[in-house]
């Protein structure tokens, strides 16, 4: 299991081909209170980028970008109750939907966990 | 072009806030604490809320009867020590901006809002008045249940005022102006105060335990609940009293007398209805509608959003929109629009929250 991060502030985990995407700690704090989630089905293509869900705290809803191209597996049904989850535990229960990666040479592009601490400092 | 500073602007940091710009300030969007929390804090103990951006005028008490040629509120019949919620009119009836107009002893007090104050005062100098523009006051907001108990602890006498009225009280040789009134639908007072003191009394009242400093983004979530519409969004030049659902702002002599900006089309609507309204929307579900949501009716788009989010304190989605007036009525089943998909919703009376303000009448 491998940790990526982009510079939009999302994570991806990475466990061969099968990845989990959400966003980041720094993101719900930029975001505020979370009060909507709208995943992906399953079974929807999204691509490394491009808006694959959307985040709506109290004032503005917010795209996330998916952080690598693959075939939606799933999504996090606990958020339909609970989005504060993505406040309280983004990295953890707070993810938004699997995928099967479909080209995990995107994985390249993408942060670690140390390059991305030093990115959120310096912003 | 950079943001002004508020007078408060090293306060709001210290404690936290993040800045966002709005009305050409540098403004706190939220503390810490977070939207929901300030929200839920104001509607059960007292927020704080730095409101400087809002433009404060006055103009002699010799100009009411030429004020009132401008907006369709009774000025000049207006007691002293009583404010006076109006709205400033072009030649179709369409709003210019809303405001407050007091009668004091000395003047006419008026706080109008921060994004339209420079338009606001070439309309009124265009008509022939002369407003002062008092941009050395400061204008705080104390907003709660617990707000009177926290004002008046401080500036003794404040908690005798009723609902829109004000009267000017001292606070350790500080001459303050202060109004029973608010933008949450909760009890409170607006503070306005030379803006070089406006630190040390915010830091007084803070001091409190049961005041909190709050945000522009709890403002904006406790104005929607109390069904209070805003200038520049639920209001606009487009947008009559009438369709907006503020006729309660016509005062009766001017309905009979008329002799304010678009009178002849505004008075038809009050006697035919206008063919829109802004209306409140309870939404199915759980996603938030935003401004700018097409309106569905019978499959067809039939109105807009104006405003729209979560209701913190009702937990469940909430917006203003303007429908025509056959979709107008409460229990209304229709639709909206949100990223291609429509999610039910129904007609509601305003406010969504009830208000909690303490009216002429009420015990002391």
């Amino acid at each position: 299991m491998t940790l990526y991060f982009t510079k939009d502030h999302e994570w991806v985990s990475v466990d061969g081909t099968s990845g989990t995407v959400g966003i980041t700690d720094y993101a719900q704090g930029q975001l505020g209170d979370v009060v909507f989630v709208e995943v992906p089905a399953a079974g929807t293509t999204v691509t490394k980028g491009t808006a694959a869900a959307v985040v709506e705290s109290v004032k503005a809803a917010s795209d996330v970008y998916s952080p690598v191209s693959g075939a939606v597996t799933g999504a996090n049904a606990a958020l339909e109750a609970e989005p504060a989850l993505v406040n309280t535990d983004p990295e953890g229960r707070g993810w938004f939907f699997t995928l099967t990666l479909s080209a995990p040479d995107e994985l390249d592009g993408l942060m670690d966990e140390a390059a991305y601490k030093t990115f959120v400092a310096s912003l | 072009m950079t943001d002004q500073l508020l007078s408060l602007d090293a306060l709001h940091r210290r404690r936290g806030a993040r800045m966002v710009s709005f009305a050409g300030y540098a403004m706190p969007i939220q503390y810490a604490d977070g939207i929901i929390a300030e929200h839920q804090w104001t509607r059960t103990h007292a927020g704080l809320f730095d409101v400087s951006h809002m433009g404060q005028l006055t103009l002699p008490l010799a100009a009411d009867a030429a004020l009132e040629r401008l907006l369709p509120g009774e000025i000049t019949g207006l007691a002293e020590g009583a404010l006076r919620y109006s709205l400033l009119l072009n030649d179709n009836g369409g709003i210019l901006d809303d405001l407050m107009v007091t009668r004091r002893a000395d003047d006419l007090y008026l706080v109008v809002n921060g994004a339209t104050k420079v338009a606001d005062l070439a309309h009124l100098r265009a008509a022939g008045l002369a407003p002062v523009y008092r941009d050395d006051l400061a204008l705080l907001a104390l907003q709660g249940p617990a707000a009177v108990t926290a004002l008046d602890g401080l500036v003794p006498g404040v908690a005798a005022l009723r609902f829109m009225r004000a009267g000017g009280f001292d606070w350790d040789g500080v001459a303050l102006w202060v109004s029973r009134s608010g933008y949450t639908g909760e009890d409170g007072f607006e503070v306005s105060l030379p803006a070089a003191a406006a630190e040390a009394f915010a830091e007084a009242l803070l001091a409190q335990s049961e005041v909190r400093p709050v945000g522009l983004g709890a403002r904006d979530s406790l104005r929607l609940e109390a069904g209070l519409p805003l200038y520049g969004h639920d209001l606009t030049p487009d947008t009559t009293p009438v369709e907006a659902g503020l006729s309660f702002a016509i005062s009766k002599r001017r309905k009979t007398e008329g002799g304010f900006p678009g009178a002849a089309l505004i008075l038809a609507q009050l006697a035919e209805g206008a063919s829109r309204r802004r209306v409140g929307l309870a939404i199915d579900g759980r996603q938030p509608v935003r401004e700018g949501a097409a309106v569905i009716v019978d499959d067809e788009v039939a109105g807009l959003v104006t405003s729209g989010g979560f209701g913190p304190a009702l937990g469940s989605p909430i917006a203003m929109a303007y429908v025509p007036a056959a979709a107008a009525a409460d229990g209304t089943r229709l639709q909206v629009e949100v990223r291609g998909r429509r999610l039910d919703a129904t007609v509601v009376p305003m406010p969504f929250f009830p208000k909690s303000y303490v009216r002429e009448g009420a015990k002391p």
